[in-house]
């Protein structure tokens, strides 16, 4: 006797169609289990998580006495729920149910019948062995804080704040630069529709800046994750601008005073193409439109030794101030949108290509910022070597994509930001325009006809991937110009195309950072070294950590229209979550049982989430149940088996051990 | 009224078990006194026809010390068990196996060539080995068994009570001795001992911080011992915490480290495994190099966390090769 009455186990071997039947003889396992110490009865059926599967446990609940119900079938991630709940719904405790995992953990890794057979019995009996020793439980309910973290103000991050804070959920956007809008606030125009990515974008930008729901930390990390799904603690380290946010409003005086009259040093927003000042607002429509200065380069932060005409200019405002320390900021936030984005393939190592050694051989992005009215020739495309305009240009496709030196992907934006260069190009220059190209991929609402329109624009197509581009002439025509070889394979030959400029369609690859951020947010990477999604079809913005979602690029190359649906769905999920504001945990917490005890400490450094204590008067470990999360750390510690945990008891998975161990 | 027999055997041991008893001093002529000694070959001359030749159930409690490892001993320990009503395992070995229980890393094979054999101190040119039986002319001698595999008591025959130590105190065999006398006796199966790890009552436990993040494993042998603070603190590897209490501290008073001769508390299953990863979870870093070096510190580590466990562990024994392989 146990519990509730003499144990009465009833089985149910699940055929999942023909995913576990087609490899585990279902039959037989059901009527090995019918045999088990425990078992009154066992069943089989074809889908046991249809609604006749579960009617089937409900009814055997009933009218057969059961008290505990075993299902194997899929894995408990998919189904635990759904038999638990079938079992709740028959009067049964929903903990004396317990799921065996023959699809994931058998039939769908095994080939030998007969040995896959075997083990889906061995995993039964571990099972018949361990309900033995199930308690009724209840689980927790647990309050979910309602404000969202988002990290990264891309257009990806800017959308799903913009969402969450329509909806009145409090965001705290972090971005590690001095200013959001990531890569489309440097685009000219965008594809297919050219329209001026700044004009779409910059509306959302300044949004965030007066949304009341949120607040924007640029020039921010995060350097800490604590917690948990529904109760995270975030640790943000604010790096110092020297300009306090607040009092500056954007006048551009203290960058007009600066002792340096022209720009020294490299403009990252331009891509080194253009210098700018110590003190500098990376573009005019910065979001927030703050001044920074860079340590590295202002004299007074250098050496003191600066005349500091520029802070006179700021005057009364006084919003530079020179002591300004990096600050932390704690925030505790229901959920997570990871948002950080691309990074733009750096082509030096594609040597054949020329880029960095040959001066009129730019990056895609490079291009993006020579054609941009903001930028640093103000939208004249000329060139690095003698400032004239390019009367040809060639656009090679799949610049480390593609391509097993670099990446074996297809970065899924290239054909189409190449194709919008080349009208651009050529609608700014009147140059000739050859685009080099493995096949054109144009797979998006509107793109097809995109690529049309430039056929028809005149743009060069030629088919084949850029081989080798050289500033060493064959021919006559070809001095004083950059040669790219390509074989053209709709005409089977070899071209060599003399032209003033090349732009590379460099791929999108994960961000610098994305081993550091992915141990940060406990998610994971796949081999291609973006972002994980949980599944790729029925959960792609969620991940393997609840709680913690997926937005834009950093999940994998894609387009505007793309990043920003994901966004979307991004802030969804989350507010799907935080509004709930309660959630049921699973009951399997710690707890220490006091006699047992004898105050050797072991535990205590252990817990990830704090949550134990030492009462000095009597000398004990305490646990308090709310905080534990049932990681069972502590419970393994413990060298008196003083704390014994919920769900996972040492006799239940003792037991269970013994069961699997005790093959026939 | 006659006095209830009891009776003192020893298997598997070093002989300590039989001083604890002796060490009784006064106490001992008190059992003497309230007891009849019946068989106890190791200070008074009983054979064991004598024992054979009582009723079975006759002696009134029966205390055994040592592990089992020969044919002789089961022998012994299945006669005084028939003979007995109260079976107390007594001491370390056979309690857990002790640490003649330590030679289940080897097999008799390995066992017999070190002895016979190898070790530096062995000469012995013709490779003599003890042989069970050896005929003489008419006369046939013979010589119990030694098996593979050592044991508990409790893995051989039943046991009422279990004792521990290496060796057990004078003070919880007279406790035991006593409530036999007054038939206060716990369920059987007990193990007489207080159900508590040797932290609580250790006179350091007040120097043991919360955090031990060791860095260095130290050797008794090596290093001065501070004799007032926690000694996990200061690097040795003491099994307190994972030692069932009971002892009156002695290793601790001796400024020695717990080496965890009384076994685990009952809820425990496998004291090695627990003290493995209790300790474990006191390395100071988080380096999967610096770890490595850390634990190389724990130079012997069955010989640490197994010391008297490990013929009763979830080890049990190193793996022998297959029948017949
Ligand atoms: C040359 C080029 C041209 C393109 N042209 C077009 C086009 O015309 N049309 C189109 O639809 N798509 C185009 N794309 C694709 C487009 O750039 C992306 O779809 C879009 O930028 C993705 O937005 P995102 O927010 O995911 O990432 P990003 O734009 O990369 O933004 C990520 C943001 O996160 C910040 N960040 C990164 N790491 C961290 C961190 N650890 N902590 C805090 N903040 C962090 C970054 O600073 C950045 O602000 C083009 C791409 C390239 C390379
Ligand atoms: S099981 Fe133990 S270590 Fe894990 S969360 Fe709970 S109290 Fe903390
Ligand atoms: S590890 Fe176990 S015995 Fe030690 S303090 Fe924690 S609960 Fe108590």
């Amino acid at each position: 006797m146990r519990g509730n009455g003499d144990v009465r186990i009833g089985v149910y071997v699940c055929h999942c169609g023909s995913n576990i039947a087609a490899t585990v003889d279902v039959e037989a396992v059901t009527r090995y289990a019918e045999e088990l110490p425990n078992v009154a009865l066992a069943r089989e059926y074809k889908y046991m998580c249809s609604d006749p599967g579960q009617e089937l446990i409900r009814k055997d609940i009933d009218e057969n006495k059961l008290n505990r119900v075993i299902v194997a079938a899929c894995s408990p991630l998919l189904h635990e729920h759904t038999f638990r709940h079938a079992t709740e719904a028959a009067g049964l405790n929903a903990y004396y149910f317990q799921m065996v995992n023959i699809r994931e953990h058998c039939s769908w890794v095994h080939d030998d019948r007969e040995r896959a057979t075997t083990k889906a019995k061995d995993l039964i009996r571990a099972a018949t062995m361990r309900i033995v020793h199930h308690e009724a439980l209840e689980p927790r309910k647990v309050a979910i804080r309602p404000e969202v973290l988002v990290v990264g103000g891309g257009v990806a991050g800017i959308q799903a704040a913009l969402t969450l804070a329509a909806a009145g959920k409090h965001v705290y956007l972090v971005e590690k630069d001095a200013t959001i809008g990531g890569h489309m606030a440097k685009f000219d125009k965008t594809f297919p529709t050219l329209d001026c990515s700044m004009c779409i974008l910059a509306p959302k930008m300044t949004a965030v800046k007066a949304s009341k729901n949120i607040t924007l930390w640029t020039c921010s990390d995060v350097t800490r994750v604590e917690g948990y799904v529904g109760n995270f603690k975030v640790t943000v380290r604010r790096r110092p601008r020297y300009v306090i946010e607040d009092l500056c409003v954007g006048c551009s005086r203290c960058i007009d005073e600066c002792l340096f009259k022209e720009g020294k040093f490299p403009d990252e927003w331009n891509l080194g193409l253009s210098k700018r000042k110590p003190v500098y607002i990376p573009f005019p429509q910065a979001v927030p439109p703050v001044a920074l200065i860079d340590p590295a380069a202002c004299i007074q932060l250098k050496t003191v030794k600066c005349k500091m005409t520029f802070v006179e200019a700021c005057g009364e405002r006084k919003a530079i101030d020179f002591d300004q320390k990096a600050e932390e900021k704690v925030i505790e936030v229901g959920a997570i949108i990871v948002a950080t984005g691309f990074r733009a393939y750096d082509p030096t190592p594609l040597n054949r290509y020329g880029y960095g050694r040959l001066k009129d051989v730019y990056t895609a992005l490079e291009v993006e910022r020579l054609l941009n009215a903001s930028g640093p020739t103000g939208g004249n495309l000329v060139r690095r070597s003698d400032n004239a305009k390019p009367k040809s240009v060639a656009i090679l496709h799949c610049v480390g994509s593609r391509d097993e030196n670099a990446h074996i992907y297809c970065s899924r934006v290239c054909c189409m930001y190449s194709l919008k260069l080349a009208h651009l190009i050529k609608e700014k220059t009147g140059a000739e325009v050859f685009n080099c190209y493995i096949d054109i991929r144009a797979f998006g609402k509107g793109y097809e006809e995109f690529y049309r329109r430039l056929m028809s624009e005149g743009v060069q197509f030629i088919r084949g991937k850029g081989a080798e581009v050289t500033d060493v002439a064959e021919e006559l025509r070809e001095r004083g110009k950059l040669v790219v070889s390509v074989e053209d394979t709709l005409l089977s030959r070899i071209r060599r195309i003399p032209v003033d400029m090349v732009v590379l369609a460099q791929a999108l690859e994960a961000g610098a950072d994305a081993a550091e951020v992915r141990r940060m947010f406990n998610i994971s990477c796949s081999a291609d070294g973006f972002f994980l999604e949980k599944h790729p079809k029925l959960a792609p913005v969620n991940t393997v950590a609840d709680g913690v979602f997926l937005a834009g690029c950093c999940q994998g190359a894609k387009d505007i229209p793309d990043t920003v649906a994901q966004a979307g769905a991004a802030a969804g999920e989350a507010l799907a979550l935080i509004d709930a504001q309660f959630m049921m945990m699973e009951p399997n917490t710690a707890s220490v049982t006091e006699d047992l005890c004898s105050g050797c400490r072991t535990c205590l450094p252990l817990c990830p989430y704090q949550a134990i204590t030492r009462d000095e008067q009597k000398n004990k470990a305490v646990i308090n149940e709310v905080l534990c999360k049932g990681c069972g750390t502590c419970v393994a510690s413990c060298p008196s088996a003083a704390i014994s945990q919920k769900l996972f008891t040492d006799a239940q998975i003792f037991s269970e051990i013994q069961g699997v161990m005790m093959h026939e | 009224m006659s006095k209830p027999k009891v009776a003192f055997y020893w298997c598997a041991s070093c002989g300590g078990c039989e001083e604890a008893v002796v060490d009784l001093a006064e106490g001992v002529l008190q059992v003497v006194d309230a007891v009849d000694i019946c068989f106890w070959p190791c200070a008074l001359d009983f054979k064991k026809s004598d024992v054979e030749a009582m009723a079975d159930g006759e002696i009134t409690a029966c205390f055994i010390n040592g592990a089992i490892r020969s044919s002789e001993q089961l022998e012994m320990a299945e006669l005084v068990r028939r003979k007995s009503k109260v079976l107390v395992a007594f001491g370390s070995c056979a309690q857990q196996g002790g640490i003649p229980g330590l030679a289940n890393l080897f097999d008799l094979k390995g066992v017999m060539e070190t002895a016979y054999e190898t070790t530096a101190s062995t000469v012995n040119p013709d490779k003599t080995r003890p042989k069970t039986s050896h005929r003489e002319g008419n006369h046939e001698l013979t010589l119990p068994e030694l098996w593979d595999t050592v044991h508990a008591v409790s893995q051989r025959i039943d046991v009422d009570y279990f004792i521990p130590g290496c060796p057990p105190t004078p003070k919880l065999l007279a406790d035991a001795v006593n409530a036999l006398l007054e038939g206060k006796l716990p369920p059987k199966g007990s193990i007489l001992s207080p159900n508590m790890a040797l932290c609580e009552q250790c006179p350091r436990k007040d120097s043991k911080p919360s955090d031990l993040a060791i860095k260095e494993f130290k050797r008794p042998h090596a290093h001065m011992i501070d004799p007032e603070k926690c000694l996990l603190a200061q690097g040795f590897l003491c099994m307190g915490p994972a030692t069932r209490g009971g002892c009156e501290s002695l290793c601790i008073n001796g400024n020695m480290p717990c080496t965890g001769c009384f076994g685990p508390t009952d809820q425990v299953r496998d004291q090695g495994a627990k003290a493995l990863s209790a300790i474990a979870s006191a390395v100071g870093s988080n380096d999967e190099g610096e770890i490595e070096n850390i634990l190389k510190g724990i130079v012997d580590p069955v010989g640490t966390f197994y010391r008297y466990g490990l013929a009763t562990s979830m080890l049990h024994r190193k793996k022998m090769p297959a029948k017949g392989a």
